[in-house]
Parts: structure tokens; sequence; C-alpha cells
């Protein structure tokens, strides 16, 4: 069901667990089955220097966390907000359906950590 | 190295044996006629079903008459729930099933509440048992079929059907047990059991799919539900499939000749795979009950990771399995068996079911083992919910 370049993320996916110092966190949950997905974040005048994220959830899951965490380092906080779930989907080469809601969780990690990011500096 | 295709999944479907294969393959092409026919094809045709049906008879203890080929499980169960409310519906219009049922018994009911029926769906307890005592609290006066499973499906647990018919007895009640995934493993006799029927299906018990059987006992109403032509005496419509029936016969048959042998085996396997889990992986539940179980299975949640992912690991090492997670249901839900259980969604999410066959080894399991040990490690490291604590020492 899932296309080759996804199973292949799955096996080795990169930017597991949480950056040390980190910047930013951001912890989402999957309304629809449950998972959840936690995104930590180094942050360097404005631009991501480190990320790595930690997931529970299926096999799409993880890969799009893996692929979203890549495509985010060394982005500046706006670029990175400007990524959207069917980027990373693309740059897997497509999910089943049934399996785009969990790149979203992708999507929604990265904007809670930035979110709180913020808030931190502006406060 | 040579990849490893190692099956632990006997429970979704088993594979055609050799001896079955080989019964039905003059069916095909040399006896073809069909079984409805007059003339010497047909009456071929026929000789071959009237056999299967006797075999099959004599194992459960019933008689030829009260056999009903069917296009399977899911069409067995459908016939008997559906057939039953409506042959019955002047008597009462209220269903009895448990709510660990498989879908083609659960979706029926469903589907039958649209149509105006009651259905009350009994609850299990954390060893996912039907207690004979809810489903007495649970009949009422317009109450007119119980259907609670022989054995289930994904936790394994075999439910006390025979105490449970002697409730349906006493207060003149339908009687079904879905015996889909005990057929060819237990020693069924309807007489003993007391039911009034009993569905099974071919493909679990080394035949072919696409084919099962409904008991009836005698004097029994049922309405036919596949309507058609006069087959099955008039109950159940469509063109006999012959060599299907011919190949469940022999695999039923066989099955119950090597019951004790192949159970033994198999219950090996399964003990010698639920002692390696939870002496190498900490924090694994093992779903269902622990004695009452099906001889072939093992259901495990592994907490804090999430089963579709653990699948995937172990089918690319060569083990086949499969999930009650969420992620893997295709409706997002959790399996609502663990669910009605009372297992935590969380929990529900990291379970596995593992199903051991006659074909499986002692090196299968040991090499399952450790794969399975490597895999949780390697998932609960990416897991948010997971603390490291003493998790590392643990694994050895
Ligand atoms: C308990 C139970 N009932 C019914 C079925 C459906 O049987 P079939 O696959 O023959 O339609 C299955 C198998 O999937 C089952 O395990
Ligand atoms: S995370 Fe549950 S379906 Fe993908």
């Amino acid at each position: 069901m899932y296309n080759e370049k996804v199973m292949k993320v799955f096996q080795n996916p990169k930017n597991v667990g949480e950056v040390e110092n980190y910047d930013a966190i951001g912890t989402v949950g999957n309304a629809s089955c449950g998972d959840i997905m936690q995104i930590t974040l180094k942050i360097d005048n404005d631009v991501i220097t480190d990320a790595k994220f930690k997931t529970f959830g299926c096999a799409a899951a993880i890969a799009t966390s893996s692929t979203a965490t890549e495509m985010i380092k060394g982005k500046t906080l706006d670029d990175a907000l400007k990524i959207t779930n069917r980027q990373v989907v693309e740059e897997l080469e497509g999910l089943p359906p049934q399996k785009l809601h969990c790149s979203v969780l992708a999507e929604e990690a990265i904007r809670a950590a930035i979110e709180d990011y913020r808030k931190k500096q502006g406060a | 190295m040579e990849k490893k295709r190692i099956y632990f999944d006997h429970a979704a479907t088993t594979p055609v044996r050799r001896e079955a294969l080989e019964k039905m393959l003059p069916y095909f092409s040399e006896v073809f006629g069909n079984a409805n026919s007059q003339h010497m094809f047909g009456r071929d045709a026929v000789k071959a079903v009237d056999e299967a049906r006797d075999t099959v008879a004599r194992i459960i203890n019933a008689k030829p008459s009260e056999i009903y080929f069917t296009s399977g499980g899911t069409e067995s169960d459908n016939w008997a729930l559906r057939g039953t409310a409506h042959a019955r519906r002047d008597k009462g219009r209220h269903l009895i099933v448990s709510s660990i049922e498989h879908p083609a018994m659960i979706a029926t009911a469903k589907q039958l509440e649209k149509d105006g029926f009651d259905v009350t769906y009994l609850p299990v307890d954390e060893t996912g048992t039907v207690s004979p005592e809810s489903v007495r609290n649970a009949i009422r006066d317009d109450t007119v079929f119980i259907g609670v499973m022989t054995a289930n499906n994904e936790v394994g647990t075999i439910q006390p059907v025979k105490e449970i018919a002697a409730i349906a007895k006493e207060k003149k009640i339908t009687m079904f047990t879905d015996a889909v995934q005990a057929a060819g493993v237990l020693k069924l006799d309807v007489k003993e059991l007391g039911v009034d029927m009993m569905s099974f299906s071919g493909h679990k018990f080394y035949g072919p799919k696409g084919v099962g059987v409904l008991y009836v006992k005698s004097g029994v109403k049922i309405d036919p539900v596949m309507t058609g032509g006069h087959q099955e005496r008039m109950k159940r419509g469509g063109t006999t499939n012959v060599p299907a029936i011919v190949g469940m016969a022999e695999a039923f048959r066989l099955a119950d000749e090597e019951r004790e042998k192949n159970a033994a085996y198999v219950t090996a396997l399964r003990d010698r795979f639920i002692a390696g889990v939870e002496a190498r992986i900490p924090d694994v539940k093992l779903n269902g009950h622990r004695v009452n179980r099906l001889p072939a299975n093992a259901d495990f949640s592994f907490r804090y990771i999430e089963g579709e992912s653990i699948l995937f690991h172990l089918d690319l090492a060569g083990i086949a399995v499969s999930s009650g997670s969420a992620c893997s249901s295709g409706s997002l839900e959790p399996s609502h068996v663990l669910l009605a259980m009372g297992v935590p969604e969380e929990t529900a999410h990291g379970s596995i079911r593992f199903t051991f066959g006659t074909d499986n080894t002692a090196e299968e399991v040991d090499y399952a083992v450790d794969v399975l040990a490597e895999t949780v490690k390697k998932l609960r490291a990416m897991s948010p919910l997971f603390k490291q604590f003493e998790g590392e020492k643990q694994y050895v």
C-alpha cells in the first residue's frame, strides 16, 4: 500500500529523538486515530538549525515526521511555516488517500513548535 | 540471505492443504455438472456434495439435512441473524449479540436496527468473555435471537457457549454461534453445545476460501436470505460450488482427525512465543484469556507504540501478522473487541495478533521474538509516550 520511498524513510527515519536544550517544542494529537507527534527545534536568529521528532503513529506518520523535519532544517521560521502537508506528501511521492491525515500531523506539529517559540520570545 | 516468509496470520486465512486441493481438482473440469441438473452430470456432482454433507454432519454430530453450504462465514453469519430476525419477527423484534462478534454479525445487526429491530450488544469482561448472567439479564419477552461466537477471532477467547445455549433453550430463543475460528480446532458437537445454528468457513482450517456452512437444527425457523433457485432444499439459492464444498469437507475431515495432535503442536509454539515475548519485552500485555484461548492465538499490546508500524517492521523482516490498531483499520477506529474488553485506546493502538499454524516451526517463533524485541525497542525510542526509564536494562 505504501510506495517504496515511504517504506524506505519509515525504515530509516532521520531526526529521531529530542533536540538537546531545544528552543521550541510542539506536541499535537491526531483526532482521527489518536496518534501523537512531538517536534523539537533549535533556533538561531530565526533560522531552524536542528529539528527532531518523536511520533506515536503509523508508518505514514513516521515517514512524514522524518521528511518534514528534513525539510524545515536550515529554513527561517517564516519559510518553515509555509511548508504544507501537501509538499511533504509530494516529497514522499504520495501517500494512500486514507493516510493523508497523518501528514497533517507533521504540519501541525511544526506550527505548534514555532508558535511555542514565538510566544516564549514575546514573553 | 534468502528472504524469510513466515506466516503468523492463520486466523486471517490458511493455505489449502494438498489433500484437499487434490480432492477438489477433478470437480473443476471433469465432474463439472450442475448439482441441480437431473442428468448424469448433475448426479455425479450431487454425489460429491452429498458425501461432503455427510462428512461435515458427522463431525459436528448433526444430520446431513441440517447442513447448508454457503459462500463462507460472512454469508452464514448474515443468514443466521437476518434469516432468524425475519422468520421470527411475529414473535419479537429483539436480538442479542455479543459486542465482540465479527463484523459479519455486527454490521448485520446494525442494519437490522435500521430496519426496526432492537439489538442488545452484550458486554465482555477484561478477558473478552461474555458472562451467561449478562445474557440472562438482557433477555426480554420479545427476544428471538442470541448470537455469541464460539471463540473470538482477535483475542482468541473461548466463550461459554454451552451455558448460554442452555439459557436460550429455557427461554425458547434461537441460539446461534459463529464457530468460524473454532471449527477444525476445538471439538464441536452441536448437540452437546445445545445450539440451534452454527457457522463456519472452509479457509480457516486449510480448506478453500469462499465456502462455508450454516448448521440449522431441524425444526428451527429461518428465512432464506440468498433467494434464488431450488438449491440447498430451497433455503439458499445459487449454483452449488462443488469443488469448494468437496475441498472444505476434506480439510474439515482431516482437521478433525488430527485435531489433538495439531492443537498440541500450535499450543507449544504459541506458549513458546508468549514466554519469549514476556521475558524479552517490558510493558506488554497479553490480550484475552490466558487459559480459555484458542491454541493458535497470541494477541499482544505493546505499550507506547502503534501497531501498524510494528506490523510493517515485521513484514520487512519477513513476518506476516495483523494489527488491531486504529491506523491499520481503514475506519481509523481501534479494534472494537479490545475496546469492549476495556483496553484503553492507546494500548489497543499497539496491538498485534499472532496466529500460528501447523506449517510454523519453533525456529520461526524464536526468530520472530528476536525481531519483535528489536522493533519494539526501535519504535519506543521514537515514541513521545515512552519514558526511557529502566527501559534499556529490561531489554535483553
Ligand atoms: C469469527 C469470524 N466470523 C466470520 C468470518 C468471516 O468468514 P469468511 O471470511 O468466510 O467470510 C471470520 C473470518 O474472517 C471470522 O473470523
Ligand atoms: S498516524 Fe494513525 S493512521 Fe497514520
